[in-house]
């Protein structure tokens, strides 16, 4: 997945959890909980979200890496 | 024939809506079945019916109806059906008494006689018509009548339902909630919270050291959406601690305790874009952290996008709010009434403490309980806040409580 691709994933599933969200008006080192107001349940959920419209298994450990915008483009990219 | 009466959705509702009917005249229905969609200041939550039998007439779609006003009336079970006798068929003493009790200072039960809230009569309809209307929940007021001198017939009824039944199909159910209404009634009961009930409270500091290795233990390899959250062992340990303190698990109604039957957590969540709801897990000290936070994944779902029960706005026996990573060091709660305590935890935080007479870095959690001195003392609330630092120290054992 390209960049691009990644962010739109990203957006499709923010969509879901908190439907006001504007991801292009965040920055790309900004983390997401804090930009986007997700508390502990909705960042689960992003990561559940994500991990099914990639296929990509995404295991506690991993959850750090994918708080930012360029988190998730290098994880995903 | 039994009423079914609109519900008490917790102590901020006084009026509720019904915005869809999902059974018809002569739908069969059993107790937990959703019969209903009704709009209140929560958004659109799920009524379910507590009666069995055979729905016999619908109050109308639209009509605001106050708690105890009547939603529709249920036929009991033909006695053919069933050779054993049923509650509902007995005198109308029983048929109360098998309601479930309602855990708010809820009106007198109506009359029974009460008349369905339908519309006054004034529209001209005939008398097969008006009664076809009713039996479908519509007001044959609001129909543009194609029989003589612009009467509503038998036809324009049916036409209606039908439309009516297709427009339900087309658009999606109702969602969202009010914000202004929304915060009028948590002010409402806040305000009532704040001037009848004798809060004390307590807090403690809690050890979470050994919940968040477990944590990392059994999240460890996991996906995403078996991860466990702190909020899971924190409700677990919770509602052990109110199952073995039964005085601070129920409500205070006319002068006095009455304990819940069984530890019905409401579980405190924030809404975004402001206000907040505290649905029931039922019987959450029985079920395991791994249950408990399929269980909250699911309540957090449908709180902010609709889909709450109603007996999970009904039944709460205390409330619990964890404020998550992001949140405040502590919380001291304001009791939701009629209940008479509500646990409060505050964000994890990692802070200097004292182990074996060494200073070390842990991760800490203040916990709190605001309790209703009604009902208990600082004594007993104490107890509470122990139980759950005791459970906390030993994650491992919070499975399913021994029924022994």
């Amino acid at each position: 997945m390209n960049s691009q691709d990644i962010r739109a994933m990203a957006a499709r599933v923010l969509a879901g959890i908190a439907p006001e969200a504007d991801l292009a008006a965040v920055a790309d080192d900004a983390d997401l909980r804090e930009a986007l107001d997700l508390d502990s349940m909705d960042f689960l959920n992003f990561m559940v979200g994500l991990q099914q419209a990639s296929g990509v298994k995404i295991r506690d450990e991993d959850a750090p890496r994918l708080r930012t915008l360029a988190g998730l483009v290098a994880y995903f990219g | 024939m039994a009423d079914f009466l609109m519900p008490a959705l917790g102590a901020d509702m006084e009026t509720g809506k019904v915005v869809q009917w999902l059974v018809t005249p002569g739908s069969r229905v059993k107790p937990g079945d959703i019969v209903a969609v009704v709009e209140t200041h929560k958004g659109a939550i799920d009524v379910e019916i507590f009666l069995e039998g055979v729905i016999d007439e619908l109050a109308p779609l639209g009509t605001e109806l106050r708690i105890g006003e009547v939603l529709a009336r249920v036929r009991s079970s033909s006695a053919a059906a069933s050779p054993s006798p049923s509650p509902s068929t007995e005198p109308s003493p029983a048929r109360s008494s098998s309601l479930p009790p309602s855990p708010s200072p809820a009106p007198s039960p109506a009359p029974t006689r009460s008349p369905l809230p339908l519309p006054a009569t004034a529209a001209k309809a005939s008398p097969a018509a008006r009664r076809r209307a009713r039996e479908l929940g519509i007001d044959p007021g609001q129909l543009a009548g194609t029989g003589v001198a612009g009467a509503v017939t038998l036809a324009d009824v049916d036409a209606a339902a039908a439309s009516a039944a297709h427009a339900a199909a087309q658009t999606p159910r109702p969602r969202g909630f009010d914000a202004l209404q929304m915060r009028q009634a948590i002010g409402a009961a806040m305000s009532r919270s704040k001037r009848e009930i004798p809060h004390y409270y307590l807090a403690s500091i809690v050890d979470f050291g050994a919940a968040a290795a477990w944590l990392e233990s059994v999240n460890r390899d996991c996906g995403a959406e078996e991860q466990l959250l702190p909020a899971a062992l924190l409700l677990a340990a919770a509602a052990r601690a109110l199952a073995q303190t039964p005085q601070l698990n129920g409500f205070h109604v006319d002068g006095a305790f009455r304990p819940g039957a069984g530890v019905h957590v409401g579980w405190a969540i924030a809404l975004r874009g402001g206000g907040l709801v505290a649905p029931a897990i039922h019987d959450a000290d029985r079920k395991t952290p791994a249950q408990l936070m399929a269980a909250l994944r699911d309540l957090v779902q449908r709180a902010r996008t609709g889909g709450l029960r109603s007996s999970e706005l009904s039944d709460p026996t205390a409330t619990v709010t964890s404020l998550g990573e992001r949140g405040a060091e502590s919380v001291l709660g304001v009791i939701y009434p009629p209940q008479v305590a509500m646990v409060g935890f505050g964000r994890v935080v990692e802070r200097p403490w004292v182990v074996d007479h060494h200073i070390v870095p842990r991760p800490l959690v203040q916990v709190s309980l605001a309790a209703d001195h009604r009902a208990s003392d600082g004594h007993l609330g104490g107890l509470l806040l122990a139980a759950i630092d005791q459970s906390l120290q030993s994650p491992e054992r919070l499975g399913p409580r021994s029924t022994a």
